[in-house]
């Protein structure tokens, strides 16, 4: 029984990771290929943690073994590093992608570009 | 049974880091390829926490913590180098 509760949390993974892989190539610039990999491939890796920390707590209760709750443990704390971090390097490679020059393909309104306009900051 | 399903599918991820590692390749411009190497760190974490539970070491497990950290000070490094300094 939870051997299938594990099996659906790593096709969640797999799923959403590839998609991540293949966004970076279905994309036509930079910004729509950062938002499309960098949210599934966030999402993909949550469940792929949530895989391993209930392999580890169903190995704990069979085995008694206490190197699989630190297996828990420590793939938590990976987990929360990771959602910690990885919005915030989304987020300052896009501001520097703008910065450098990259303008979005095809976009309509540049929203960052007016607000450093009206700041009197053109380039 | 269950290990081999856990390395199986850290191989699949591998083939999305693989996608990952023809974006640094072939990307048109510099901010594309950064993109490309962020993804590859997320899925790299992934694979080393599936790694770690395929072949029962909690060591992998530690190092995924440790690469997911320094890979985030390389990413602000390089987007501080694109935007042209400190600001």
């Amino acid at each position: 029984m939870i051997e299938y509760i594990i099996y659906a949390f790593l096709a969640i993974n797999i799923i959403f990771n590839l998609l991540g892989g293949f966004s970076l190539h279905r994309f036509p610039d930079v910004y729509t290929r950062l938002h499309g990999a960098t949210k599934c491939t966030t999402f993909g890796t949550i469940f792929a943690v949530l895989a391993v920390v209930v392999h580890a707590l169903n190995q704990l209760r069979i085995t008694g073994d206490p190197k699989y709750l630190q297996m828990a443990l420590h793939s938590v704390v990976a987990l929360v590093a990771l959602l910690l971090t990885n919005p915030t390097g989304a987020h300052a490679i896009a501001k520097a992608a703008h910065l450098s020059g990259v303008k979005p393909a095809k976009a309509v309104i540049d929203a960052y570009e007016e607000k450093l306009t009206d700041r009197g900051e053109s380039r | 049974m269950i290990a081999s399903v856990f390395f199986y599918s850290a191989l699949i991820v591998m083939i999305g880091a693989f996608l990952s590692v023809l974006r640094v390749l072939f990307g048109p411009t510099v901010p594309d390829r950064v993109v490309g190497v962020d993804t590859l760190n997320t899925l790299i974490v992934a694979g080393m926490v599936l790694l770690g539970a395929a072949y029962d070491r909690t060591i992998y497990i530690d190092i995924a913590i440790v690469y997911a950290l320094l890979s985030y000070i390389g990413t602000l490094a390089i987007a501080r180098y694109l935007q042209g300094g400190l600001e």
